[in-house]
């Protein structure tokens, strides 16, 4: 490369390179340094295992996540193709209702799951009249779960019906002919198809599921899932350094989790929510 | 490999219509009786209901109410694909493509539970057969189109299928490959004995690789038959012209001759009266002088073709007549010519 071609390259990569530092770089680096500089420097970042509320909360938060993603994409994977393969009346109407969801912000969707198993909600009423016991779980991890399978399932569901729609009807054919019993159908010849899809939803789920806030927040009381976590140290406690490590960890683990996807099925995988 | 020969499964089809959701019939009832080992081919226009008849050989598709398929004596009308043991290849090769070459040929044997070591065996002797040995562990992106249809082939015939069913395999690929796999599909099926059903709009396939042909349009079989009989002896209008070149003319039966384009035409038929239509393809003709020839014409283009000379001729009706010679001499636009046929090649439909 000469140096005009190189001058043109530098060029060329300049708004790139500045937005890169001013938006990413820079406050990434600030929040690592804070988070190293509480007395104990960097050593700071062990207490996310050695403090017990911490930890809890990053494994809580953990499990909700995989949970919802693997719920998630079983569920619209089912619907999904069910959706793709049959015609029927209503159809396009329940399609794009689906899509609805992806409007909501957290906070409306804590306000749904409120309104569905909150102490006023619907699930609770019927309940007491059905037993007379009123079944109230939107203040915990379930209610949590709820919301977050609320927005969850929409996306991998238009993905799914996607990658259905582009799969060659004459393999699933192929397979029959070969003496392919159904089950192994699904194994051999629709899963292999979907997974590029499934991972790339997949990872968006686990990465939104992470970093969820606002439905936490508007359920809120008692749950502490890492985002919660870090919000509460951040401005109740005004432990800072505390609340930068946790960022810090949260970034980390959503962005290896976007990382594995994307290595694993060549596609783009970018992180929403 | 002595077990690879096979006496083959009969199928019949017993009046197998078909129409569609929305009330398209593509298939009129359809009549269809094909030994064991035999090689059929369906051919016609597009849209006309091979694969239709195809799939409803292959189970894919179910006939509509009235109509049986039979393998051998065994009415397999009701059995869905999976429990038919057929072979089927596809026109887009339908390979998985999540499997290597070897894992395709060797997924019909391990969804039957076949014990490895015969897979084993089983997979090296279709790598050989169809000369893809060196192909084993590529991925199926990694396959040239005539590849991909090998190995088609070969997964389809690994699980000794009764019949083999095949929908246009060679279209998509270029012509001298269609050539060259076309001959080692005859000599596949001819070694296998397996009785095979062979979909193709290219007539050159459906006369080099038929027992018999099956000539079909808008879901209606126009005629059966062997490929000679097809070519020198067509039913009707639609199977003279849609098999080979063929020119037409019209004329008046008198006794022994037919009066075409102001000449006549010696005629073995003998009868008198009425409107016939003489056709003749342009290989059936020899050049002669002006004054023995039974028809004259113009030269409008004359086509070198090295073998032979293509020439187009008007004057002798509403429609140019095309004729073929091996004389070695150079016709020019204008020139008057006159032609002999061959009175045996000759076929006439009365109008
Ligand atoms: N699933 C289907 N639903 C409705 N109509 C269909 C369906 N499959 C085929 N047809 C119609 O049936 C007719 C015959 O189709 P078929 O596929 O058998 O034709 P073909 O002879 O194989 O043509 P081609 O050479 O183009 O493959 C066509 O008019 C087609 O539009
Ligand atoms: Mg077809």
């Amino acid at each position: 490369m000469d140096r005009h071609e190189y001058r043109n390259l530098v060029i060329l990569v300049l708004p790139t390179g500045i937005f890169c530092v001013a938006f990413f770089l820079l406050p990434m680096a600030r929040l690592v340094l804070i988070g190293a500089s509480g007395e104990r420097g960097i050593a700071a970042y062990l207490d996310i295992v050695t403090t017990p509320r911490h930890f809890e909360s990053l494994i809580a938060t953990l499990v909700l996540s995989i949970t919802v993603t693997a719920t998630a994409l079983v569920v619209a994977t089912i619907s999904g193709l069910f959706l793709e393969r049959n015609r029927f009346k209503g159809r396009g109407v329940l399609i794009s209702m689906l899509t609805f969801p992806l409007a909501f912000p957290g906070v409306v969707i804590g306000f749904m799951v409120i309104m569905l198993a909150g102490r006023q909600g619907l699930i609770g009423i019927v309940s007491k009249a059905l037993t007379g016991d009123k079944i109230v779980f939107a203040y915990s991890m379930a209610g949590l779960f709820v919301g977050y399978m609320y927005f969850s399932i929409p996306r991998v569901i238009l993905t799914i019906m996607a990658a259905a729609e582009k799969m060659n009807p004459a393999l699933e054919e192929a397979a029959r002919s070969l003496g392919a019993p159904q089950w192994r159908i699904i194994l051999d010849v629709i899963l292999p198809a979907l997974k590029p899809g499934l991972i790339a939803s997949g990872a968006i789920c686990f990465a939104t599921s992470m970093g969820a806030f606002g439905t936490a927040f508007t359920l809120a009381t008692n749950i502490d899932v890492l985002p919660m976590t870090i919000y509460t140290e951040f401005t109740l406690n005004a432990n800072i350094a505390g609340a930068a490590t946790l960022s810090i960890v949260l970034g980390l683990i959503t962005w290896a989790a976007l990382y594995i996807a994307r290595n694993l099925s060549g596609s783009n995988v970018a992180a929403a929510g | 490999m002595s077990d690879l020969k096979d006496q083959g499964t009969a199928i019949n089809l017993l009046s197998c219509a078909k129409t569609f959701a929305g009330g398209v019939q593509a298939l009129e009832p359809l009549d269809l009786e094909i030994a064991g080992g035999e090689t059929v081919v369906l051919l016609g226009p597009s849209g006309c209901g091979k694969t239709t008849t195809l799939r409803i050989i292959a189970g894919l598709e179910e006939p509509d109410p009235g109509g049986r398929v039979m393998f051998g004596d065994d009415d397999v009308t009701r059995l869905p694909i999976e429990k038919r043991k057929i072979g089927m290849v596809f026109q887009s090769y339908a390979l998985f493509p999540n499997m290597t070459v070897r894992e395709n040929i060797a997924y019909g044997l391990m969804v039957r539970r076949m014990p490895k070591p015969d897979i084993d065996r089983r997979v090296g002797e279709m790598l050989e057969m169809m000369h893809i040995g060196d192909l084993e562990f590529r991925r199926i992106d990694q396959l040239s189109g005539g590849q991909c249809q090998r190995v088609a082939l070969a997964r389809a015939i690994a699980v000794q299928p009764r019949v083999l069913l095949l929908d246009e395999p060679l279209t998509a690929l270029d012509a001298i490959l269609r050539t060259r796999l076309r001959v080692e599909i005859d000599q596949l099926l001819r070694r296998l004995g397996i009785t095979a059903v062979y979909v193709t709009h290219d007539q050159g396939e459906a006369m080099s690789l038929g027992d018999r042909i099956v000539v079909m349009s808008r879901g209606r079989v126009e005629q059966i038959g062997t490929p000679r009989d097809i070519y020198y002896k067509p039913n009707n209008d639609f199977v003279a012209e849609f098999i080979g070149t063929i020119n037409r003319l019209r004329g008046i039966a008198r006794g022994d001759h037919v009066e075409v384009a102001g000449a006549s035409l010696p005629w073995s038929a003998n009868r008198s009266g009425g409107e016939v239509e003489i056709l003749f393809r342009p290989e059936n003709v020899t050049i002669s002088n002006l004054k023995s020839a039974h028809l004259k014409g113009n030269v409008v283009t004359s086509f070198f073709q090295g073998d032979r000379t293509k020439l187009i001729l008007d004057g002798l009706g509403e429609r140019q007549v095309i004729i073929e010679t091996t004389d070695r001499v150079e016709f020019i636009a204008g020139q008057e010519i006159g032609f002999r046929i061959d009175p045996d090649s000759m076929i006439i439909l009365n109008t």
